[in-house]
């Protein structure tokens, strides 16, 4: 792999309670480039990608082993500040939730308070953000409405603006087409292709087929252990592990 | 930024505060009763009728008193409690009978307790002649309690799964069979937390016995529900506001209050204990 | 029936169950609507008792008289507005201490309290809750009053100030425990969305989880409102009692629920002063009706919500 590493793990462990749900993860995720995680359900995919914003902080009974490396900084250090790191790495959640505000707000509301006042300011970044994410055209003429009155796609998009609003290098996405139906399916995975260009993207995805047409990269894992990781056209069309191969031909999973 | 995380910490500070107050609050109440009240506890205190107006001897006839309201008020507001939870659970269809029900609990949740009494003495002690008597109070501290043991059964019932009902209907059980068989044994549990915790908000309720019945001293126990009774609260109210020696009768009032905290908190132990209990029992 | 493996005795057994199950159903019925049986009862007692003061007594002096002195050998006043401002300006000095202290309490508790403290504190609001308002009473009496005369030097030694202390301890409970089920039923995904953008929890608190939880917090405080201004055993013994007009929290005042309380012990029935305890009765519970009432609108609107 000749790209610049965005993300390494090294032996990275994970545990609720005394349930382990991540073992010994080695993974270097590259810059600029869209990784899928597959895996069927429960294998820790989404627990993986939790971890790279820290959003596991928030569970109680959680316990993490082991280094994340973004950018070569270590995220677990105890120095590490977690806001800055959640504002680096943007993430979009399995249902839509935006917030009960306007559409505009949704987008506003974080750059405002990261210290974006200037209201032409905002503005401009709002209507970028919103460009980025395939909603402008759809949302221009009604900022003002509240967000819930946008269908599940579009608020799906509005999150997607939304977690752009804050300028992150990376976007983590949980599932993100799991709610909605295929032709807004169509949509997001085309947003994907085009983030890419400027953001690195890591998905975790139920869906082979999207995880095939989306991603560059394609890690395969299964209860809680990374079993292969690789160009996603290699890990499709020639796998080296068998597990992989029987859960991409759909004999489990 | 700086700035701004000393803020975060100022607010959070205050915000532990509150906390901090509740627990302060609770230490300094139980602590001035307690070391008031420990005192005065003995076999005799509890056992005997009060002397020298009141200013020694016991408490019996209000210890008494207390839990035969209690009893009787269970009696007469758990039957119509929890039937009409199962009312409003089971067979009542949406509409506007329902709501109108529905909105009457509601409402009569909301009504201050001393309406309650003006309720009793217009009903059941002039209008129905009880007169001031122990089923007087009783009748009108059951309508009190009636709308937190209606919400609290229809709680418990709700918290039975709905696929439970289903798969009985589909077995040729009639409605009733359904609620008696499948539905009654797993909320009824929940349904007597709920109305232990009603009836300890009714032992220490003051404001409604003072219209219908309680008694500020009595030389016998009532012999019928017909009787006169005194009642903990209320002696703890007359001892404090209108006695003729403040300084003597204090120990009597700071023993009563201590024995009606432990007799209302050991019913709400009871139902916190059993709620936790069935909660980890029941599991849906 | 070619399927039938046991002998049921479908034919009569069906007919008596399916007669049970309508007579349970009637009789359920019956119980159904004990609670508008009630409510209809309350308000018909207090228009029978209630209105022959209106028909009877001075109406007008009733809503706009400023003494109350039912028991003046001249002419007895029955003016209730002494009365309305001591519940007022005693509800309102519970909201003004108890409005920060709960709902800071319960956003402590919903969202930066460790579990372990959460499971302390819990039930320490329980008790609270628990407690019969006549031993809030004694001790504001007894050791509350004290302290307040030593602070503030008070004109009275029972005044509205303890009155307001002791009511707002007590509507704490009422006001954390709603709010913090309001706050709690804010969507985790919500929080997470605002943390995923590298907020601050304080910034997500401030600008996601309280938005969106207020008018679940603005009905538990309507509700803590509405039991303060019930509460009858706490001011009649707190506050000291004196029917006067007056805006100074250090001095006596009365509530209408104390008034009816220390009064209807010592009328005969059937006096014109019986009746006007009564009318009383009815402004109190048109007040309390019309604030439930709103509480009930505000916290549909939550629910509707989520």
């Amino acid at each position: 792999m000749s790209e610049d590493i965005e993300i390494e793990t090294k032996n990275l462990n994970l545990w609720y309670g005394d349930k382990q749900a991540l073992k010994n993860i080695n993974m270097k995720i590259p810059e600029e480039k869209v990784t899928a995680v597959i895996g069927p359900s429960g294998c820790g995919k989404s627990t993986l990608i939790r971890c790279f914003n820290r959003m596991n902080d928030i569970i109680d009974c959680c316990r993490v082993k082991g280094t994340i490396l973004i950018d070569g900084k270590d995220i677990y250090n105890k120095k590490m500040d977690v806001v800055e790191l959640r504002k680096n790495v943007g993430m979009v959640f399995q249902k839509p939730n935006p917030f009960p505000k306007s559409i505009y707000e949704n987008i506003a509301y974080a750059p405002r308070i990261h210290g974006l006042k200037n209201k032409k300011k905002l503005n401009k970044a709002v209507e970028k953000c919103l460009k980025q994410a395939f909603i402008w055209d759809e949302v221009k003429d009604r900022l003002g409405d509240s967000a819930k009155s946008l269908s599940g796609g579009q608020q799906q998009r509005l999150c997607i603006a939304r977690a752009l609003a804050v300028e992150p290098e990376i976007l983590l996405m949980d599932e993100p087409c799991s709610a909605l139906d295929p032709i807004a399916t169509a949509k997001i995975e085309e947003l994907i292709r085009y983030l890419s260009k400027e953001y690195t993207v890591v998905i975790v995805t139920h869906n082979m087929q999207q995880a095939a047409r989306v991603s560059d990269y394609t890690a395969y894992m299964y209860i809680g252990e990374l079993i292969e990781f690789g160009k996603t056209k290699q890990i499709f069309e020639n796998p080296y592990e068998e597990s992989t191969e029987n859960y991409i031909t759909g004999r489990f999973g | 930024m700086k700035w701004k995380k000393i803020k975060e910490h100022i607010i959070y500070s205050l915000l532990r505060l509150t906390g901090l107050f509740i627990v302060c609050a609770l230490a300094v109440l139980l602590f001035y009763i307690i070391s008031g009240g420990m005192g005065k506890m003995s076999w005799d205190f509890l056992s005997s009728f009060p002397k020298d107006g009141m200013m020694s001897g016991g408490i019996f006839p209000m210890i008494i008193g207390t839990l035969s309201l209690m009893t009787l008020t269970m009696l007469i507001a758990l039957p119509i409690g929890t039937l009409s939870a199962i009312y409003l659970v089971e067979y009542a269809k949406p509409g506007r009978f329902t709501d109108a029900i529905r909105l009457a609990v509601h409402n009569l949740a909301g009504v201050p307790s001393i309406v309650y009494g003006l309720l009793g003495l217009g009903l059941f002690v002039v209008f129905l002649g009880l007169g001031l008597s122990l089923i007087s109070a009783a009748l009108t501290l059951a309508i009190m309690v009636l709308p937190i043991i209606i919400a609290s059964s229809q709680e418990a019932l709700r918290a039975v799964p709905q696929n439970i009902r289903e798969g009985a209907l589909a077995l040729g059980s009639t409605k009733w069979e359904t609620t008696r068989y499948h539905v009654l044994p797993y909320a009824l549990p929940g349904m007597m937390t709920g109305s232990i915790l009603a009836l300890s908000r009714a032992a220490g309720e003051t404001a409604p016995i003072i219209m219908t019945g309680a008694a500020f001293y009595i030389t016998h126990l009532p012999s019928s529900i017909f009787d006169e009774f005194m009642a903990l609260p209320y002696s703890i109210y007359t001892l404090a506001t209108q006695s003729s020696n403040v300084e003597a009768t204090r120990p009597t009032i700071f023993g009563a209050i201590l024995v009606l905290l432990l007799i209302v908190l050991c019913m709400n132990l009871v139902a916190i204990i059993a709620r936790n209990y069935y909660r980890k029992k029941y599991r849906w | 029936m070619k399927h039938t493996m046991f002998s049921l005795k479908k034919f009569d057994y069906k007919k008596i169950r399916n007669i049970k199950d309508k007579t349970v159903r009637k009789i359920l019925l019956g119980f159904g609507l004990t609670a508008v049986i009630f409510i209809i009862l309350i308000l018909a007692f207090l228009l029978m008792e209630g209105l022959p003061f209106f028909f009877n007594g001075d109406s007008i002096d009733f809503f706009t008289g400023d003494v109350w002195d039912p028991s003046s050998p001249n002419i007895p006043r029955y003016g209730i507005l002494p009365m309305v401002l001591g519940t007022f300006l005693v509800t309102l000095g519970a909201i003004v201490i108890a409005v920060p202290i709960g709902v800071g309490c319960s956003i402590y508790l919903a969202e930066i309290a460790h579990p372990k403290i959460r499971e302390t504190l819990k039930p320490v609001i329980e008790i609270l809750a628990g407690i019969p308002s006549v031993v809030y009473g004694f001790f504001a009496l007894v050791v509350l009053s004290a302290w307040i005369d030593d602070f503030f030097h008070s004109t009275t030694r029972l005044n509205a100030l303890t009155g307001s202390i002791m009511l707002a301890v007590m509507m704490l409970p009422i006001i954390i425990s709603l709010s913090e089920d309001a706050i709690r039923s804010v969507p985790r995904e919500m929080k997470e969305a605002s943390l995923a953008l590298g907020l601050t929890k304080w910034d997500t608190i401030r600008g996601v989880v309280i938005p969106a939880a207020l008018s679940g917090i603005t009905a538990a405080i309507i509700l803590g409102v509405a039991r303060a201004i019930g509460e009858t055993m706490t001011v009649l013994m707190a506050t000291g009692n004196a029917p006067v007009i007056s805006f100074d929290m250090l001095t006596s005042m009365r509530t209408m629920t104390a008034t009816i309380a220390v009064e209807m012990g010592e009328v005969p029935f059937g006096s014109i002063h019986y009746h006007a305890l009564f009318a009383v009765g009815i402004v109190l519970f048109v007040i309390t009706f019309v604030i439930n009432f709103i509480a009930d609108k505000v916290m549909k609107r939550f629910r509707e919500k989520y």
